[in-house]
């Protein structure tokens, strides 16, 4: 009897997931598969404002600090076998490959994305979702759509940033202050850093991540259980859940790219 | 309903972003613009490319002037061919160049050294298709090392 409750709770479990598959599919479907309209952009724009460049000082800082403790380790061990000259590549293809759309993402996640999922579900529990409805304005186009688009593009963009500067501070560690001459910092850096192979596949890294994360931010908002305990566990699963989705797809995308 | 701050915030955002994609693709990848097929194609066989890879420079004198483009194997020798796609502004090379696998620093890369060899009236240029005949291998460290052991060895 145990053993069949366990077997169905599985099940549960199942169906459950694919329904809720089923469900932000059909929600992102009826948010974006529709013409744009001119009157959207300034939605467009005021929430790129709040996803994108509020979350900019904190990219910034994080890129270099990461920038330059990437570059202070790996000058301890590349200065062992002489080849402290490498440290140029070592900084750029680390943070173009896996670092800068990785941890772009995650700080995304908890800076916009938690951001998102409390400002949904505070519309849907004071039923201004209804509201709007009631007065024949689709919400998934007049709130869930604009947001979607300002994740989308402003994720890429925060993963460039967050590349550029970190790769500046390991500039400033190897060069300033380590003293690795600045020529051959450079020169085998931009030997090494291909043009497709590395910041192209970083983009992609980064969009895929964006609409993951960005998904599931407006998702766990739109089918939040109207009631501040409700709230706090759709914030909580969003950074939770997109987390984990961004490690593993993480893993996917750098098996396919770099794995042959 | 928008106010211009927010409007001026967000152009710098995007301008922000666009910058550090040109930063990354100008100054950390290097990018090199350039016009159509503007590279000619050499064949050269080795037998034994050591640690030589696709994109690895081919190198006159520390002047980049092509890359390894594909790296196959003749299937009736069992030997490597290298494929170089070398550029056209460089195709003085007469027919008696040789090619060699070399190796920056102790532990670096491994890259391809041309030496331009003699000219004379009767030695043509290379050209598309050709291919290079003198070819010198990798130094592999352990067949040296073997050597070495086997050399030091018999003497005694």
């Amino acid at each position: 009897m145990n053993m069949t409750n366990q077997l169905a709770s599985l099940g549960r479990l199942t169906i459950d997931f694919v329904v809720g598959l089923g469900r932000a599919g059909l929600m992102l479907w009826g948010a974006i598969a529709r013409k744009p309209r001119i009157k959207g952009f300034p939605l467009f724009v005021r929430q790129l404002y709040i996803v994108g460049v509020q979350s900019m000082v904190l990219i910034f800082v994080s890129g270099l600090f990461i920038g330059m403790v990437l570059a202070l380790q790996g000058y301890n061990i590349l200065v062992g076998f002489g080849t402290e000259e490498s440290l140029g590549p070592m900084v750029a293809l680390s943070l173009l490959r896996e670092l800068g759309p990785v941890v772009t993402a995650l700080l995304f996640a908890g800076r916009a994305g938690s951001a998102l999922t409390a400002e949904i579900g505070l519309m849907k529990s004071t039923e201004q979702l209804s509201s709007l409805e009631m007065m024949a304005i689709d919400p998934l186009r007049q709130i869930i759509a604009p947001r979607f688009w300002a994740g989308v593009v402003s994720l890429p963009m925060l993963a460039l940033i967050f590349t550029a500067v970190g790769i500046y501070g390991g500039h400033v560690v190897g060069v300033e202050w380590k003293g690795i001459d600045s020529g051959s910092f450079w020169s085998i850096l931009q030997a090494s850093v291909e043009w497709r192979e590395d910041i192209v596949n970083c983009i992609i890294k980064s969009l895929v991540f964006a609409v993951v994360v960005t998904w599931i931010a407006l998702y766990r908002g739109y089918r939040v259980i109207p009631n501040p305990e409700g709230i706090s566990k759709a914030t909580t699963q969003t950074v939770v859940q997109s987390s984990l989705a961004v490690l593993a797809l993480d893993f996917l995308l750098t098996a396919v790219m770099f794995g042959r | 309903m928008l106010t211009r701050k927010i409007e001026v915030l967000v152009g710098l955002f995007l301008l922000s972003g666009f910058t550090a994609f040109l930063v990354l693709v100008f100054n950390v990848a290097n990018v090199e613009v350039k016009t159509g097929n503007s590279s000619y194609t050499l064949y050269a066989k080795f037998s034994n490319i050591g640690g030589l890879k696709v994109r690895s420079p081919v190198k006159v004198g520390g002047v980049v002037v092509g890359r390894v483009s594909a790296i196959t194997l003749d299937t009736s020798e069992l030997v490597p061919i290298v494929e170089l796609s070398m550029d056209k502004e460089f195709n003085q090379f007469p027919e008696t160049s040789s090619l060699s696998i070399l190796t920056s620093g102790l532990l670096g890369e491994q890259f391809l050294g041309l030496t331009p060899g003699f000219m004379d009236e009767d030695i043509a240029m290379l050209v598309d298709g050709d291919r290079i005949d003198d070819t010198h291998s990798a130094l592999v460290l352990e067949d040296l090392i073997g050597q070495f052991l086997y050399s030091t060895s018999s003497k005694d």
